[in-house]
């Protein structure tokens, strides 16, 4: 039986890039809920598009005239967009490294192969960058339809779209490597994410917020995919301030990443 | 220009005053051991003597907080990967995806040692017959019985044709005859050249598996050997076991007193060591003395380990 032969072979290598069946791995599991996850992408933009840009669009249009003269429908349809993303980045970055710690211990067995913490984080947070992107290009795809867009530009919003989500995912590693209990979960989404949610300018303008609130709105990631995204999808981007905006997420996925890296070792490692 | 000497290629662990503290606690308190290729080692001890950490620190997970350690000649805080790939490991707790199917485990297993998709593919079917799986290739994991879930993680530990296999508690919480169906399987392991170094506090296990362990006991080695050379230096051939119809065991020592070599007095029995255990029994008799059953047995790992710790394996 070979199966219990040893054989001279040479002993097996960690592939050139040991990230990709970590990647592969993630990939692997989704393919048992691809489709209600799908469903729910194509649903929630339109739930939305319905309600805000439609429902209370018409509302708003009628008694203020838009947002700064701007159709409600696509004022708030970038800012939804960068918000989605977050949710999206917050489901895939919460339970699902926890459980990896804790339940099914899919890190450990990672981490028993050649496997090496970077190629955990590298391959997982690569898994929600493409969970993010497809989310993203479905609700972009839901939207244009409904004439949410008035400008090509707005294609520049999916790649921002993307950092802001993982502008979240990256630090949420971190906090979900160092939960005990699933307990945190519900204090960091309501409490921390259904907040950023209301007040990071994605139904209203952030200076129409108090004077006090304002700066706080400025420090998250939302606030600047938002912006970003309306002015891509107003079609007159200011360059200089959606580069701002683009570095600042890049800043903050860096600074996520590295406090997953200390995070995911002192945990996985002791 | 002088040559580093090549450390020896089948000495496949060593550790010389291995150590690992948590803190103010020392789990493992700087033990030396060494395992040969081919040969079946085992760790035997209490829960919390300090094994799985051991296993922890050779599987190249848990960095070692004192003395050396090398596997395959090689040191785990520099070569933790390139070492990994060499081992199979069977954690304490199953690491399995029980969403995924059975075949899918070991394929993504595989890939994660870098094999490519069809040669983790013809390898998974070679060990699903080796682990008696093929009837439940496409089905959940979540589902199988625990002995079954068991057979898959060593099934899954082979994918890359490793040249160790760590096993951390293998048989734990199965029932008697799934720990059977694993016995045979390692032992069929263990002829064909594997190197097996397990943990377990099953002293049957270690004396089915092992050809050489070490006994620990708070994160210390009290003794090393083969199974029949511990016993025969630790304890008598035999052994007489009496109960009593009493709630303090000890009470009945004086009365034996000076039968056979030795006395253990455990909760609800006496231990009489001896090299005959009948001729005990019928010395315990011609004394007056009525055990509620008395029973005469070989000395086992289990005796072994209450001499050397006055307790017992398992509580």
């Amino acid at each position: 039986m070979s199966a219990t032969t040893v054989t001279p072979t040479p002993p097996p290598r960690p592939g050139p890039a040991p990230w990709r069946p970590v990647f592969g791995s993630w990939a692997t599991a989704y393919k048992r809920t691809w489709r209600g996850s799908i469903f729910g992408r194509f649903l929630s933009p339109v739930l939305f598009l319905l309600s805000m840009g439609l429902g209370l669009g018409n509302l708003v249009n009628k008694s203020a005239g838009g947002v700064g003269g701007v159709p409600y429908l696509q004022f708030v349809v970038p800012g939804i967009l960068a918000a989605q993303a977050m949710w999206v980045a917050m489901g895939e970055s919460s339970y699902p490294v926890f459980g990896a710690i804790r339940w099914n211990r899919k890190y450990h067995a990672m981490l028993a192969a050649p496997i090496r913490i970077d190629d955990i984080l590298l391959g997982h947070l690569a898994y929600v960058a493409v969970q993010i992107t497809g989310a993203t290009a479905i609700f972009m795809g839901v939207a244009a339809l409904f004439g949410s867009f008035s400008s090509w530009w707005v294609l520049l919003a999916l790649p921002i779209t993307v950092l802001t989500g993982m502008a979240f995912a990256a630090p949420v590693f971190a906090f979900s490597a160092t939960q005990e209990s699933a307990d945190g979960f519900n204090i960091l989404f309501r409490f921390i994410m259904t907040p950023l949610f209301l007040f990071s300018g994605v139904f209203f303008p952030v200076d129409k917020l108090p004077a006090f609130l304002r700066p706080i709105a400025w420090v998250t990631p939302l606030w600047h995919g938002v912006e970003a995204n309306r002015s891509l999808a107003l079609g007159s981007p200011d360059v200089a301030s959606v580069l701002g905006h683009t570095a600042y997420l890049v800043a903050v996925i860096g600074t996520g990443a590295w406090l997953a890296h200390r995070a995911f070792t002192k945990r996985l490692v002791v | 220009m002088q040559h580093v000497t090549d450390p020896d290629p089948d000495l496949m662990l060593q550790a010389m005053g291995l150590t690992k503290t948590f803190g103010d606690f020392t789990a493992v308190d700087g033990i030396d051991f060494a395992v040969q290729r081919g040969e079946s080692f085992g760790f035997l001890g209490p829960n919390g003597a300090g094994k799985s950490c051991t296993m922890k620190m050779v599987g190249c997970v848990s960095p070692a907080s004192g003395g050396v350690l090398r596997v395959f000649g090689q040191d785990p805080a520099t070569h933790g990967p390139q070492i990994r790939a060499r081992l199979g490991v069977v954690p304490q707790k199953d690491t399995l995806d029980e969403e995924l199917t059975v075949e899918e485990n070991l394929w993504i297993y595989g890939r994660y040692f870098g094999l490519s998709r069809s040669e983790v593919r013809s390898r998974a079917m070679e060990l699903l017959d080796f682990a008696q799986l093929t009837d439940r290739a496409t089905s959940k994991v979540e589902p199988l019985s625990g002995g079954m879930k068991r057979r898959l993680t060593i099934a899954r530990s082979l994918i890359s044709r490793p040249e160790i296999l760590l096993l951390d508690e293998p048989t734990t919480g199965l029932d008697p005859q799934a720990r059977h169906v694993l016995w045979d399987r390692l032992f069929r392991l263990k002829r064909s050249g594997v190197t097996l170094v397990l943990t377990t506090h099953y002293m049957d296990e270690a004396e089915q598996l092992c050809d050489r362990l070490v006994v620990m006991d708070h994160g210390k080695i009290v003794a090393e050997g083969s199974p029949r050379a511990l016993i025969t230096e630790y304890s008598t051939r035999e052994v007489l076991e009496l109960r009593f119809d009493t709630d303090d065991h000890g009470l009945h020592g004086d009365a034996i007193a000076g039968i056979g070599e030795r006395i253990e007095v455990l909760p609800d029995r006496l231990l009489v060591y001896t090299e005959d255990g009948d001729a005990a029994a019928a010395a315990v008799h011609m004394r007056g003395i009525e055990p509620l059953s008395s029973l005469v047995r070989r000395s086992t790992l289990e005796d072994v380990f209450l001499h050397l710790t006055g307790r017992t394996l398992v509580d």
